[in-house]
């Protein structure tokens, strides 16, 4: 019951208290209008280079922006509390870890998926992409699954908080890093051959396809490997998270840098 | 003479603040280069005439901008964070004088940007170089830096009232992209967009740029690029006084 209570409550406090971009002049600049205007930048790259067509760059862009949300708020929901002064305090508590950390990943996956979908929403009536009512359940889902898997990428990037200092920028790398490899903007098949294999590895890939699909008419049951996949590819990385957060909790501790700021 | 050295030395070291900044300088540098790596592929990949040197030069551009836009926007609010606000605000200088150099040494961060930009498109992509008119592609970026951070300091003084002004200034990254015509021909967007995009210093300062390493007429772009820098610091004054008289009416200087 503790570790539910840890679980939930725990993770919309932190949540609320140390991700300040649920401020509406934070939010509504940074997670609503920017991904709108990050969509129309490459649906008109795209029509300017004379490649793919805007529902590609749409569905890709959408999907890819809620890495903003995936990868800055994990970071602020553990590596905040270094600038909070508030981490000694949560780490020698006997809060149970997993239910600690796990807590945070909750409210940071419906954010996500809000901004997604919100997004690709808007991002359709305003360049005309048609949605086929049948799709918008499974895209859903989709929407769902990839903000999980990012998240899981956003829990290395928050552990990593624990050891380096320059968080914003190491987030605004992992973005750069998922928007080219995922296949949001380029084929997956124009990229050279160890990037495609890359592209196999992260978030989102798998996501962005599976929408594609679902978009283009697919029933949900044709996509549900791609789906599937995503959700293995985060699990993955939630692991890695879990564990990369406990080896530099340790490292914290051993060398007394856990309030290094 | 007092306020030229006023101007340069601030900028100085400002840019060299800047510099040792991981997020203003490596970032700033740094990021760009992913949205290159994207127009670089997309480019390649499609069927446009368009070729891969117009690519770089847009995505060149792009990163002079984001360097301005996603910092310029806070300058004057990460004074008041320093504590330092008030002692600028009482100097004997008007504060245009110490503003203006903060946001020109960020547009000049830029520089290492289009550099960076330039050099990783030919040495990764083999995008050729050839500058037809290479004084004036010179004349023209100075002249785009000097844009830029005049628009970065009508952006300072205008976000002052917000606390959240940086994600203001971030905010106006890829719309600027976007209508400045970086990678998309004006034409190719609503007709609508085409009397924005003229005030906006950006689209000339481009213009200007690509006209001088395509082979072209850069000089009418530059010139109106340059008046229109000189317009944003006129209003970015007329707002600032009365930001200043305000908050002093106010005592509301250092109010975060």
């Amino acid at each position: 019951m503790t570790s539910l209570r840890i679980f939930a409550v725990g993770g919309l406090i932190s949540y609320r208290a140390l991700f300040y971009w649920l401020s509406f002049w934070i939010f509504v600049p940074s997670l609503v209008i920017a991904p709108i205007f990050q969509i129309l930048l490459f649906a008109y790259i795209g029509r300017s280079a004379g490649l793919e067509s805007d529902q590609f760059y749409v569905v890709g862009n959408a999907i890819q922006y809620a890495a903003i949300p995936c990868l800055f708020a994990m970071t602020q929901l553990i590596g905040g509390e270094k600038y909070q002064n508030t981490l000694g305090a949560i780490l020698v508590s006997p809060a149970p870890r997993l239910p600690l950390f796990f807590g945070r990943v909750v409210p940071v996956v419906g954010n996500a998926a809000f901004v997604a979908a919100f997004s690709l929403t808007t991002g359709s009536l305003i360049l005309g992409v048609h949605i086929p009512g049948s799709a918008i359940l499974p895209l859903a889902l989709v929407i769902l699954v990839a903000a999980f898997s990012c998240t899981g990428l956003g829990l290395i990037n928050a552990a990593l908080a624990l050891r380096i200092r320059e968080n914003a920028v190491l987030s605004n790398v992992l973005f750069g890093f998922l928007l080219i490899f995922t296949g949001a903007n380029i084929p997956v098949s124009e990229l050279p051959g160890w990037m495609q294999a890359v592209s196999e590895r992260i978030p989102f890939t798998h996501a962005i396809e599976a929408a594609r699909e679902l978009v283009d008419g697919a029933a949900l049951s044709s996509v549900l490997d791609l789906i599937g996949t995503e959700l293995l590819i985060g699990c993955v990385y939630l692991v890695a998270g879990y564990l990369c957060l406990r080896f530099f909790e340790w490292q914290g501790r051993r060398h007394a840098t856990l309030e290094r700021s | 003479m007092k306020t030229v050295r006023l101007l340069a030395v601030g900028w100085w070291f400002q840019l060299k603040m800047i510099s040792r900044s991981p997020f203003e300088g490596v970032g700033q540098i740094i990021y760009p280069l992913f949205f290159a790596t994207v127009a670089f592929f997309v480019f390649r990949a499609g069927d446009s005439p368009r070729t891969l040197l117009y690519a770089s030069l847009g995505a060149a551009v792009m990163g002079m901008w984001s360097a301005t836009s996603t910092t310029a926007g806070a300058a004057m609010q990460r004074e008041r964070w320093h504590g330092t606000l008030e002692a600028l605000v009482a100097t004997p200088p008007h504060f245009a004088l110490v503003l203006l150099p903060i946001t020109l040494a960020m547009s000049t961060v830029g520089i290492y940007s289009l550099a960076a930009t330039l050099a990783y498109g030919h040495f990764l992509f083999g995008i050729d170089l050839m500058i037809e008119h290479p004084l004036a592609f010179c004349l023209a970026v100075v002249g785009t830096v000097l844009s830029f951070g005049s628009l970065g300091f009508l952006f300072a003084v205008m976000f002052v009232r917000f606390r959240a002004a940086w994600a203001l200034g971030n905010l106006f990254e890829y719309p600027v992209w976007l209508i400045g015509g970086f990678l998309v021909p004006l034409a190719l967007l609503p007709s609508w967009v085409g009397p924005i995009a003229w005030v906006l210093a950006p689209t000339w300062g481009m213009n200007a740029i690509r006209e001088a390493a395509l082979g072209g007429t850069p000089l009418p772009d530059l010139a109106l690029c340059l008046v229109l820098g000189a317009l944003y610091i006129a209003l970015g004054i007329l707002v600032l006084d009365r930001v200043l008289g305000a908050a002093r009416k106010r005592a509301a200087l250092s109010l975060t």
